[in-house]
């Protein structure tokens, strides 16, 4: 073992211990950011989608999802999804390749038009799914992102 | 307390667009620090948009929404000087609302 690597485990020891006193004084405050939502505890497309109740969506035309082919920075991809599918309640963005693959939900009411724009992480190439439910089931299409600087960073 | 979101609401024809910056660090709960110590998650979980009082979207959002969330939207029924309002809510319980007027 290198001296470095030896300081450097003695330095994580005590800063281990610390951050231990510093949580348990602010417990309630952790416990209250656990992730609790199965959907976005899932680590599979197939179980988040399960857990929020959207079974076996059909692959669609009808849904344009707009991600770039490459992105030099994993940790703000830009992502546009619409639907032109009658009825839509709902657009899910899911990355696969991410700890957590779900990364967003968005309910429309009526008369909100079925489209969003945002940005999300990815921590590595990976296919993104855009999923639609509507009142005649869920429908999906994905998008391979290449990323060539992941976006575990934040 | 958190920074004031960035809300632009433009009516555009019969629709409202509506784009967002929050200002959030949407930390994953996976990233450790210098020391090798786990950053504790720290994201929003729900956002809400309201025109007048009415609902017109909901979000809900894992950690792997960017940092700094950008939102865009549109929706029908809104004029120029409704009020769009947005409120996010974190996983701390933090909650925080904006609102302008349709421009």
């Amino acid at each position: 073992m290198s001296l470095a690597r030896r300081t450097f485990l003695l330095r994580l020891g005590h800063t281990g211990l610390a951050a231990l006193t510093l949580a348990s004084g602010l417990l309630p405050r952790f416990a209250r950011a656990e992730e609790a939502r199965p959907a976005f505890m899932a680590t599979a497309v197939a179980d988040a989608l399960k857990a929020l109740g959207v079974g076996n969506p059909a692959k669609s035309d009808a849904i344009s999802f707009k991600a770039p082919d490459i992105a030099e920075n994993g940790a703000a991809v830009p992502v546009e999804v619409e639907s032109t599918l009658p009825k839509t309640r709902s657009i899910l963005l899911l990355v696969e390749k991410n700890p957590h693959v779900m990364s967003a939900s968005f309910q429309f009411r009526e008369g909100t038009d079925p489209y969003v724009a945002t940005r999300v992480k990815v921590a590595e190439s990976s296919v993104i799914h855009a999923v639609v439910t509507t009142d005649d089931g869920a429908f999906y299409t994905t998008r391979l992102v290449k990323v060539t600087l992941g976006g575990c960073g934040g | 307390m958190s920074d004031p979101m960035r809300i632009r609401a433009v009516a555009n024809g019969d629709k409202v667009e509506v784009k967002i910056l929050m200002s959030h660090v949407m930390e994953t709960g996976q990233r450790k620090d210098a020391d090798g110590a786990v950053v504790p998650a720290h994201y929003i979980v729900k956002v809400v948009g309201t025109c007048n009082g009415r609902e017109v979207l909901s979000a809900d959002w894992g950690p792997s929404v960017s940092k700094n969330p950008y939102l865009s939207f549109r929706f029908k029924g809104g004029a120029k000087g409704d009020k769009v309002k947005i409120t996010w809510t974190d996983t701390a319980g933090e909650q925080r609302s904006d609102e302008v007027s349709v421009g």
